[in-house]
């Protein structure tokens, strides 16, 4: 046996040993005791809103918006209670961008109303004429304007959301059982809102969302701080409880791509991708010992360990698993082989022109490296370029098969190389496999 | 030994035959962009109880959908493929569906993209491909800068590479208007997954050459040429044989999906094979005595 093959064997094993307690089910490490799946394998909504930011206040900087609008979606969203929400901006050529994605999400028509509404709130008081009544349009509905006060440093303000407290809240109304949502007005927001209710006592006020009206009590008696807003159904009455208390977004949004898939959809999906793998897998593992014989047993040993090891990085890191990243994963085991090929070739050959099997395996090792090497340098430039294009519009399924293709064909090297090199070093010490004809190689 | 270069004409004559065919499908039809390019809505339906592919063309016909590319998907499911819709359109969409086919209609998966997106997509998608080309060509030159003539060996690498990307795109094109095969981003990944695999075939090939041309195996480069495809026989053989092992079970077994990437993957990784062992090296010998049969050759370099 070649000195420092025996470290070099307790290490691979070592590490054999940790990866697979890694990724049996079960094991809790950094918090997490699973694999985490993308939104094609679990089910749910992919959401990617386009940010009009021609709308915006011109004092804001762009970046604020963006920010700002992300900030808003993730309380809104965390508030609806999705578990392990993404919220990410884009920016491009075309635009800003808001990516959401909503694993596990049933209702998406509810949930894409939480998000994409801009929920403006302010209240409006009723046009009068000359005469005191409500001033009529064609159609004989009422005008609204909206309502200003003066505020604490007595400039004139008009009453939004933006001056609610964050705690609003879906309450039912005592004696209808109707759903109301109860908020509470900052200090300023009270002392408009006092100004307001006292000047339209016994008059309707307008509250509206998004400038569409959504209810208008008449007003019974000057309030400072507290209101509710009825007229709504329950479902409505949370969204806007929760839009209230993340606040308005400062420029609309429009929905420019969706992607939603069904979580039965998805699980079917892992099923098929798994059962693919593993018959595949099999094959490669029948084909490679029926042709290569003890290389070819070798090499498998050494799959093992490459795919324990992927597994385990996977987990570790962790890499959002689609089923195009399934897809990179398990064509990775088969390419991943390629190095093993190489080298059983190359030792038949060694082997052939009669040379000592240990020999044999050195040179075989030292001839192939190069070109294991080289050959994977275009496939680690064609998953730089797939990542980046995944990446500029949030495609998640092209950066899943970027991502594990990539770390399969990195990993493969280190198996093909070190582990498939570290156990045949070991069999050939130990005396297994002494025949040429083990490897494959005619007796002449 | 078997005589991988004298068959050249054979070989390219095989090439010409999908690939020619192939190229007029491509300028007649084209691809058929999917929603990621072109934009647009595209849903995957479920039904509680049979529906037929007539009764549900019909349906969408007189919802005034007169645009819907209508697909069986299997399972009794359906594809249906229409300009992009909102998400009240969808809402309605299927409720009308549920009356007019009065069954419960279950929307199992759904992706809408529009123009602005897609125009986005399919920009960055060129720049991607450029990208790419740039980058295999700088490897190229890389790898091959040991060769005898490196442009000349880099050239016949490039034109082989091509090869196996036309192949896979005018199999596309020809599915495209015979099975409504529609090409979408993980189309592109399969590409680009295709060109990094196929051009370490066509290195380790070249490379096996280039050792041969070393040693002095012959003073027929010809010789030389299959001496070193027939070296590399093996493994290309076995690598591409294990790769599609486990492609062909993620193709028949692997869900709907990563349908197109791994059929490009298929079709690209089969062709690089066929490329690596009868096309690329081929080049290099025509490149270096011309289209003349082998029996010429032999007369001629004696």
């Amino acid at each position: 046996m070649k000195r420092g093959n025996t470290p070099l064997l307790i290490f691979i094993l070592v590490l054999f040993g940790f990866c697979l307690w890694v990724i049996l089910p079960g094991t809790e490490i950094f918090g997490r005791d699973e694999f985490k799946l993308g939104l094609d394998l679990k089910g749910g909504s992919h959401l990617v809103y386009s940010i009009d930011l021609s709308k915006k206040d011109p004092a804001q900087s762009d970046a604020d918006v963006i920010e700002g609008v992300k900030n808003k979606i993730e309380r809104r969203v965390n508030a609806y209670g999705v578990t392990e929400p993404i919220v990410q901006t884009i920016r491009n050529e075309r635009g800003s961008f808001v990516l959401v994605q909503l694993p596990g999400v049933k209702d998406i028509d509810e949930a894409m109303n939480l998000i994409g509404q801009t929920a403006e709130l302010d209240f409006r008081e009723v046009v009068l004429d000359a005469e005191g009544e409500p001033e009529l349009d064609e159609e004989g509905n009422v005008q609204w304007v909206k309502a200003t006060a003066k505020g604490s440093d007595e400039q004139e303000r008009e009453l939004t959301g933006k001056y609610l407290k964050p705690n609003a809240q879906v309450v039912l109304a005592p004696q209808t059982n109707e759903p109301e949502v109860a908020f509470e007005w900052n200090s300023e927001g009270a002392i408009l809102f006092e100004q307001i209710t006292q000047r339209n006592l016994q008059k309707p006020l307008g509250i509206f969302l998004d400038n569409q009206l959504i209810s208008a009590p008449t007003v019974q008696a000057v309030i400072k701080e507290k209101g509710v807003i009825t007229g709504l159904n329950l479902d409505e009455a949370r969204t806007l409880a929760i839009q209230l208390n993340s606040g308005s977004l400062d420029v609309p949004l429009t929905l420019v791509e969706r992607r939603d898939i069904g979580a039965t959809l998805g699980e079917d999906s892992l099923r098929k991708s798994l059962m693919a793998g593993i018959i595949g897998s099999t094959m490669v593992v029948i084909f490679m010992i029926a042709y290569y014989r003890f290389s070819g047993f070798v090499a498998c040993l050494a799959l093992v360990v490459f795919v324990t090891l992927n597994l385990a990085i996977f987990k570790l890191i962790p890499v959002v698993l689609t089923l195009p990243g399934i897809a990179g994963f398990i064509v990775s085991i088969g390419m991943g082989v390629d190095g093993n090929v190489l080298v059983a070739e190359r030792l038949k050959e060694e082997l052939r022109r009669g040379r000592t099997l240990g020999a044999a395996i050195e040179e075989g090792f030292r001839q192939s490296w190069s070109a294991i090497f080289d050959a994977n340098v275009t496939v680690f430039i064609a998953c730089a370029v797939l990542y980046w294009l995944g990446n500029t519009f949030g495609n998640f399924l092209v950066i899943g098969f970027a991502t594990t293709l990539f770390i399969g064909t990195a990993l493969s090297m280190f198996t093909q190389v070190v582990v498939t090199r570290t156990f045949m070093r070991t069999f050939v010490g130990l005396g297994v496999a002494k025949s040429p004809g083990a490897y494959g190689v005619l007796r002449q | 030994m078997i005589d991988l270069v004298g068959k050249r004409n054979w070989f390219f004559l095989i090439s010409a035959i999908v690939i020619i065919p192939g190229i007029i499908s491509l300028a007649v039809f084209g691809l058929q962009p999917g929603v990621d390019f072109s934009s647009g809505t595209a849903m995957t339906l479920s039904f509680d109880k049979e529906v037929e592919l007539s009764q549900l063309r019909q349906e969408l016909t007189d919802l005034g959908y007169d645009e819907a590319v209508v697909q069986p998907a299997g399972g009794g499911d359906f594809f249906v493929r229409l300009p992009e819709i909102s998400a009240e359109e969808t809402t309605k969409l299927k409720e009308s569906l549920e009356t007019g086919l009065g069954t419960t209609v279950t929307i199992s998966s759904l992706y809408s993209v529009s123009p602005i997106v897609a125009a986005g997509t399919v920009r960055n998608t060129v720049i991607a491909v450029v990208v790419a080309s740039i980058g295999i060509l700088l490897y190229i030159s890389w790898a091959f800068r040991k060769m005898p003539k490196p442009f000349r060996w880099g050239t016949c690498a490039v034109i082989a590479l091509v090869h196996d990307l036309v192949v896979v795109i005018a199999v596309f094109s020809i599915l495209g208007w015979v099975a409504g095969l529609e090409v979408d981003a993980l189309f592109v990944t399969g590409v680009l997954a295709v060109v990094g695999v196929s051009v370490n075939n066509i290195v380790v090939v070249f490379d096996r050459i280039r050792e041969n041309l070393k040693r002095g195996v012959s003073r027929d480069f010809a010789v030389i040429a299959n001496y070193g495809i027939i070296e590399s026989l093996g493994r290309s053989l076995n690598t591409g044989l294990a790769t599609l092992f486990v492609i062909v079970a993620l193709y028949l077994l692997g869900g709907t999906t990563t349908h197109t990437l791994v059929l490009a993957l298929l079709i690209g990784i089969a062709t690089g094979i066929y490329s690596s062992l009868c096309i690329a090296g081929q080049l290099l010998v025509v490149w270096e005595k011309g289209f003349a049969s082998r029996r010429k050759e032999a007369t001629s370099t004696a």
